[in-house]
């Protein structure tokens, strides 16, 4: 597919440009120049880039300042990831890169140069939810749903390595099999924010899941 | 962000000649620490160059009965490592008590070593920090200290290590393996490598700006039980206020390290001595000469009591 060449403009941006004139509102759109067809001529500042997304083949030219989340969201218009405090304290950027979930707005974009990546688009749509979709739909795991994408995509790396017997900090034996128990749970799922306080139901969709695959 | 050119590194020496080159360079690995600082222009290199690349991503036994671990190992494989697990549990214990998973699959053993401190006054442009703007000052001495450091910290600077791994690492000798862009490699025992920040705290530790970490070696098993407790403000998530790596062997002898009390891993291999006798008696040896603030005071008592559980937990565990 071709990569989408005009950026939605969020609701920040919207407010720079009502603030402007109309003749500034073309600098004041951040990735305009990026992505644009006829390619800028590559300065020392901007790098190419392919990037598969969600099975999709991406070509990009970014600003090498450009993170991981903000290519997703500003440049591919992938904007079901979230940037909650884009420190890498809240989890709400989580996305699975080369299989392992990780905080999408503490990478470069350029450091995933020919990589994939899965976001929250790329599990499941609402005809066809991931297993952990409907399980957070049926468990009522969240209130406003912010933090929801990252902690699906955070759940989804978490199974994984329960899978691969990676242990937790509450395991009680470092070289026995990861148990599937709430406080495991609880744990490996520390570094997903939830501030409307669903994490007991986010725990029980997840145990559903988890537990029918473990 | 501060803008930076970009490139990709391919060999170690020639990542260090690369940063060596250009005076604003640094070295990019997992980047969690370091992109996190350059928004908010704490760091601001003008080139990075990136080392993912590089052949350094595994583990591998040494002639000596000991791992070479290569430096862009991720914390999670570190952790989850079989021979890491079984015969060097408090690494794997202390990997796992740092930082979310998300973290752990980025993060790697190198920039681990080097992660800077949390203090809220490095991290807080507005306010004086000699870690951050040499002479400028130091924010935290008559701050809120809660944090900082109690013992081995200046007039300059009474910053912590955040390192849990790196507390690990002290307790088991290992030795960090470097690369120059002339291609001379060295070896720097971790008692070296993290500096006490003196009237210098911007400089952490004794590598050379263009010295690349390939790996670090562990020394063969030691044996013992391993034990790595955390005290934090939550149960998950968050820096130690107190951490003790402990390796402790049946007849009651062993190492000891604390993490969260100074500006590198603290131990005193003659403290350990004391072992036997217990935890008042090591800290008393270890803590010795401790310049604790009014707010971080509580850190000599919780140092006693955590090292006092971990020694529990390794006879009941023995």
């Amino acid at each position: 597919m071709e990569s989408p060449t005009t950026p939605l403009i969020s609701r920040r941006d919207a407010l720079i440009v009502g603030a402007a004139t109309a003749a500034a509102v073309s600098s004041a759109v951040p990735g305009t120049a990026a992505a644009q067809p006829a390619p800028l001529a590559t300065t020392g500042t901007q790098m190419k880039l392919s990037l598969t997304v969600n099975g999709q083949a991406h070509a990009l030219l970014l600003d090498t300042r450009t993170t991981l989340l903000d290519a997703l969201r500003e440049h591919l218009n992938l904007t079901g990831t979230k940037k909650g405090c884009d420190h890498g304290q809240c989890g709400a950027c989580t996305v699975i890169a080369d299989g392992r979930r990780i905080n999408s707005c503490l990478t470069l974009a350029v450091m995933h140069d020919g990589g994939q990546v899965t976001t929250i688009e790329g599990l499941g749509t609402p005809q066809q939810m991931h297993p952990l979709q409907a399980a957070f739909v049926k468990h009522d795991g969240y209130q406003c749903g912010y933090c929801t994408p990252g902690q699906i995509c955070s759940a989804v790396g978490v199974i994984d390595e329960v899978q691969r017997g990676i242990p937790s900090h509450v395991s009680a034996d470092l070289n026995a099999r990861p148990l599937l128990s709430a406080d495991e749970l609880r744990e490996r799922m520390s570094g997903n924010i939830c501030r409307c306080g669903a994490y007991t139901n986010i725990v029980d969709a997840i145990t559903e899941v988890a537990g029918g695959r473990a | 962000m501060k803008p930076f050119t970009y490139e990709r590194a391919p060999s170690p020496a020639q990542a260090a000649a690369a940063v060596a080159r250009q005076p604003g360079a640094k070295f990019i690995a997992g980047g969690t620490n370091l992109l996190d600082l350059m928004k908010l222009q704490i760091e601001a290199p003008t080139h990075l160059v990136d080392v993912n690349g590089l052949a350094l991503d595994t583990i591998e036994p040494t002639a000596d009965g000991g791992l070479r671990i290569g430096a862009l190992v991720r914390n999670t494989d570190l952790a989850a490592d079989a021979r890491v697990r079984r015969d060097y549990g408090v690494l794997s214990r202390a990997l796992l008590a740092g930082a979310s998973g998300q973290l752990r699959n980025k993060a790697t053993t190198a920039g681990n070593l080097l992660q800077r401190t949390r203090c809220p006054y490095f991290y807080d442009t507005d306010q004086p920090c000699n870690k951050r703007q040499p002479g400028s000052g130091c924010s935290a001495i008559g701050g809120i200290t809660r944090q900082h450091a109690v013992i081995g910290s200046s007039t300059a600077c009474i910053a912590t290590n955040p390192s849990d791994m790196a507390v690990a690492m002290r307790v088991l000798d290992a030795s960090v393996e470097t690369v120059r862009p002339d291609g001379q490699a060295r070896v720097i025992p971790i008692a070296d490598f993290h500096r006490l920040p003196g009237d210098t705290p911007h400089i952490e530790t004794v590598l050379q700006r263009d010295e690349l970490i390939t790996g670090v070696t562990l020394p063969r098993p030691v044996g013992g039980t391993h034990v790595y407790r955390k005290v934090r403000d939550r149960a998950s998530y968050a820096f130690a206020l107190v951490s003790v790596a402990a390796i402790v062997q049946r007849d009651g002898s062993g190492r000891v390290a604390l993490g969260g009390v100074a500006h590198k891993p603290w131990r005193v291999e003659a403290a350990e001595a004391a072992l036997p006798q217990g935890a008042r008696a090591v800290t008393a040896q270890l803590l010795a000469g401790a310049q604790p603030t009014h707010d971080n005071a509580f850190k000599l008592p919780l140092a006693e009591r955590a090292l006092g559980a971990a020694l529990l937990q390794a006879r009941s565990a023995a």
